[in-house]
């Protein structure tokens, strides 16, 4: 499917009074996408996500939704709507009179509209429900009468604003999948705000991470895993290592190319004219940046891992736990390792938390290791090998 | 400065709608105000206005003889203080402060109970039950209190009944006592509402941790319970104590001659005498000295609650 | 339980005055004494033939309802007003008209008729108590409505905008519902204190008394104080069924909200 942008902002600003809740937005939201707004409390994603409701009027920019420009279209004449954060259920009405509520000046006629509820009755799996007082429902089956009376009219955008953080872990875990679901379903494009890094990674086609009313990183879930873009995304986004280092230069080293193999009995075949030796190996380069680490060492990081123009330079070190391992008694690494002693064990059942420290790295460094069958739980002073891997490292610019 | 618009506008729809409170609060409320404080420095002869400005009001509320203004300055100062105004005035703080605290004090355990001790599923039932009495008709309740206190009234008649008299007592009646007892009873639910919604207030991990803590339950109640209902109690003063100067029904009713009140004397000078001027004087000295000592009432609590944390 | 023994003492302490009403009321003697002559109507059908009752009542009732309707829709002014936006000075602006409510009654009823009578030369009605009455009831309904507007989701005007009402409709169809039964009850209220108020009235009352001046000049008649009595019995059982209505009202309002009762008016 290709892109088709839907929702543009272009240099959006919002002040309430002094306060700058939202600094030069520039964003592109695609028709049928599931987009995340992710930041902690106060980094302005409920308020673009108002402003794109039109709740909110925005100070200067502009806002564009199916190239319409939104400035002085109120909340109620715009292609959106909203499942809002404490689901604002009308307590006076029933279920099915609240999924009807927007029906109200369509020109659809009694019987059509009564179907429409419950076919958004049924939408949401609250088929049969309709009659019910909307006070006596719980709150999983309030958020899906939220959806429903905001999908029956049929919007070009759904925009949630932390519609999960009222349940509890395990409802809030199945919404999340029947979300997802639901998008695939009537294909609109949905915009959700979450502090929840981990139901915004789930969730996600993308995210836009926000910081203090600015887009700190746009990306997938797996860029913005794998490659933060500065300290606070990764910060904020998992657990993640810092280190102190320092950027070397662009290097193109030669490693050892791997030796020779005899040729088998089939390659022999297809390749009669082959010398017996088997072909010349060539040499192989690695091609990438020199970053030292103190405590670690030297390690070369793929180029596009490193912020352009950080050069002989500062640096901050990345590192995911779950990038790095023990070395356990038995096994064995060809990767590079550094001795290490255990700092604090944290016991999690599927996984074990390992704090260690490395000798030159002032902080203890945590790491992820999966409890294994035979694998035992090491306990505090143990000394032992880490296996961390150059490809794993994450360099960012330091703050 | 850029401003929000949307923001802004819903700024500008909520002044708008209480502007029309507002509009007549001014209208019938400040204006009115200061229309007394002109008219305490105006005088009155039968029916025309003296619009010349004159302390001659507030000199005849404060001193028993006119300011002579060839005497000295200590003999003026002299005549101060013994006039029936201040007499009255004198006599209706006495009342309202004693009122304030007989009301307040015997509220405090109500609201407490219900509080604490009623199950919430009952606690508007007994809210309900306390605000019935003071909904119904002011008057025929303070006169009812004269069917009871009377010569002839159900105290009297009872305790004759049960022989602890022969005579029927004569001093709960006509006089300040009486005035004490009506008005207390007036302003009762005034005293337990405000107590009782600071009190509900109170976590209750809060006394629990006290406890916890190893303080026992009086203790707890003058440490932790009593300074935390303080807001509700300041209130309850507040709402009793500045009503009551303004009454003259009970003492009318219930004070004989020897215990009218200032708000009579308002009253007197209003309708009867046709004095505004004076009138006006005497209730804004009424009103100046209330509030002087609700202010100072507050200002205390608040030295004792930060003298305790 | 001493804390109950205490309470119930004082409930009697409330009720005492009120529980003589009917005995005199049905007492069959001139005087308000003990013992109790024996049962007799003859103060109720007395009330039924004093005009001059009739006409106080009838006033009562017009300066009543008049009072409940102003001050119900500037107390729904000030208490949506309350709910919303905060604006430079609003606080000062609210205490301001809750003033009333700690003012002595003396001091608003000599205000207004230096007003009405020597400023504006008007001669007193009717319209004149209305005026004080709604300045006085008004903080009642404010404190009423208050607690029904603040209870309500600010998101749910904002989800009736956002399924496509205007602002009007929204509060038509979502928010008047939901601050009804405020609005009875500070109907109710308000009548009942306009009702019973007699300090300011007796200071602005103008050649037609309200039902309490009434009962004033009564009283200081012996020989008409069992109908007092009657009339006050009559009125006590309205206030009660007033009260209970609100009451009602209050309470099918937090049924329909589905918020917690924390009890009381005030």
């Amino acid at each position: 499917m290709t892109a088709k942008p839907l929702i543009t902002l272009k240099g959006v600003n919002k002040y309430y009074g002094d306060y700058h809740a939202l600094r030069d937005i520039d964003l592109t939201i695609n028709e049928g996408e599931f987009f995340s707004l992710l930041g902690p409390s106060g980094c302005g994603k409920t308020t673009l996500l108002r402003t794109i409701a039109g709740f909110e009027e925005v100070s200067s920019g502009v806002l564009m939704i199916s190239d319409t420009d939104m400035s002085g279209v109120p909340a109620n004449q715009r292609p959106t709507n909203m499942v809002f954060q404490s689901y604002a259920i009308f307590p006076h009405l029933s279920v099915a009179e609240n999924v009807g509520f927007g029906l109200r000046k369509s020109a659809m006629s009694k019987a059509e509209k009564a179907t429409a509820v419950e076919d958004a009755l049924q939408m949401v799996g609250l088929a049969g429900y309709g009659a019910r007082a909307a006070h006596a429902l719980s709150g999983g089956q309030r958020q899906r009468v939220a959806l429903a009376r905001a999908l029956i009219l049929k919007p070009k955008v759904l925009l949630l604003d932390e519609p999960l953080s009222a349940l509890d872990r395990k409802m809030r875990e199945q919404m999340q999948v029947e979300l997802i679901k639901l998008q695939r379903d009537v294909g609109i494009t949905f915009i959700l705000v979450t502090h929840d890094q981990e139901e915004a990674l789930v969730m996600s086609d993308r995210i836009a991470v926000m910081f203090e009313g600015e887009i700190g990183q746009l990306g997938d879930p797996e860029d913005l895993y794998r490659r933060p873009n500065s300290k606070r995304v990764a910060d904020f986004i998992g657990l993640m290592n810092f280190l102190p280092a320092r950027v070397a230069d662009d290097v193109s080293e030669e490693v050892a190319a791997k030796p020779a193999k005899p040729l088998g009995l089939i390659d022999r075949l297809k390749q009669p004219f082959a010398p017996v030796s088997g072909p010349k190996a060539l040499p192989e380069y690695k091609l990438g940046v020199e970053v030292q680490v103190p405590g670690l060492g030297r390690a070369i990081v793929p180029t596009s891992q490193v912020p352009k123009g950080l050069r002989q330079a500062e640096c901050i070190v990345g590192i995911r736990p779950e990038t790095l391992s023990l070395l356990f008694a038995g096994e064995k690494t060809d990767k590079q390792t550094v001795d290490a002693t255990i700092d604090e064990v944290v016991y999690y059942g599927d996984m074990t938390y390992y704090d260690v420290r490395i000798e030159g790295i002032a902080e203890p460094i945590r790491l992820a290791m999966k409890n294994l069958i035979g694998r035992p739980v090491l306990e505090v002073g143990v000394t032992t090998k880490v296996i961390w891997d150059e490809r794993s490292l994450v360099v960012l610019a330091p703050e | 400065m850029k401003r929000p618009r949307l923001a802004m506008s819903e700024r500008r729809r909520a002044a708008l709608l209480l502007s029309p409170p507002f509009l007549y609060a001014v209208l019938l409320l400040a204006l009115p105000l200061f229309a007394i404080v002109l008219f305490s420095f105006w005088t009155q002869d039968f029916m025309t206005i003296d619009r010349t400005a004159t302390l001659d009001n507030y000199r005849e509320v404060f001193a028993t003889e006119k300011w002579v203004p060839g005497a000295g300055l200590w003999e003026n100062l002299q005549t101060i203080g013994n006039t029936i105004y201040l007499t009255l005035l004198g006599r209706s703080l006495y009342v309202s402060l004693f009122v304030t605290a007989v009301t307040v004090i015997l509220a405090f355990p109500v609201a407490y109970f219900i509080s604490f001790h009623v199950s919430p599923s009952r606690k508007s039932l007994w809210l309900f039950l306390i605000t019935i009495p003071f909904w119904t008709s002011y008057l025929i309740r303070v006169f009812l209190w004269k069917v009871i206190l009377g010569y002839n009234g159900v105290v009297n008649a009872s305790l004759i009944n049960i022989g602890l008299i022969d005579e029927p007592l004569t001093f709960i009646l006509y006089n300040i006592n009486a005035v004490i007892i009506t008005l207390a009873h007036a302003f009762a639910p005034f005293a337990i509402l405000p107590i009782f919604v600071a009190l509900e207030k109170i976590d209750r991990s809060l006394l629990e941790a006290s406890q916890d803590l190893g303080e026992t339950r009086l203790r707890t109640f003058f440490r932790v319970t009593l300074p935390l209902a303080m807001p509700g109690v300041v209130a309850a003063v507040l709402i009793v104590f500045i009503p009551t100067i303004g009454d003259y029904v009970t003492p009318a009713l219930m004070g004989g001659a020897g215990g009218q009140l200032i708000a009579n004397m308002i009253q007197t000078q209003f309708l009867a005498l046709n004095n505004a001027p004076l009138g006006a004087a005497l209730a804004l000295t009424a009103m100046v000295s209330v509030t002087i000592i609700a202010l100072v009432f507050i200002w205390l609590n608040r030295k004792w609650l930060r003298a305790r944390t | 339980m001493k804390l109950r023994v205490y309470a119930i003492a004082y409930l009697i302490f409330l009720y005492a005055p009120i529980v003589l009403l009917p005995l005199f009321a049905f007492n069959d003697g001139t005087v308000i004494a003990f013992p109790l002559q024996g049962f007799s109507t003859q103060w109720f059908s007395e009330l039924a033939t004093t005009t001059a009752l009739h006409t106080a009542v009838k006033n009562s009732l017009i300066i009543a309802s008049l009072t409940a309707i102003f001050s119900t829709i500037l107390g729904v002014c000030a208490a949506r007003a309350g709910a919303m936006a905060h604006f430079p000075g609003k606080r000062g602006i609210l205490g301001f008209v809750m003033l009333p409510l700690v003012l002595p009654e003396i001091i608003v009823a000599v205000s207004l008729l230096i007003v009405l009578r020597q400023i504006l030369g008007l001669d007193l009605s009717n319209w004149s108590i209305i005026a004080a009455h709604v300045l006085i009831c008004t903080p009642f309904s404010i404190a009423i409505l208050n607690g029904a507007f603040q209870n309500i989701d600010p998101s749910l005007e904002e989800a009736a905008l956002d399924l496509g009402e205007s602002r009007w409709s929204a509060f038509r169809l979502v928010i008047l519902p939901l601050v009804t039964p405020g609005i009875i009850s500070s109907l109710l209220i308000s009548f009942t204190i306009s009702l019973d108020e007699f300090i300011i009235a007796f200071f602005l009352t103008g050649s037609n008394p309200t039902m309490p001046v009434y009962i004033w000049g009564l009283l200081r008649f012996p020989a008409s104080i069992p109908v007092v009595m009657a009339l006050g019995t009559i009125l006590v059982a309205l206030s009660i069924l007033l009260l209970t209505l609100a009451e009602i009202a209050r309470r099918r309002g937090l049924a329909r909200t589905g918020t917690k009762d924390t009890g009381g008016f005030l």
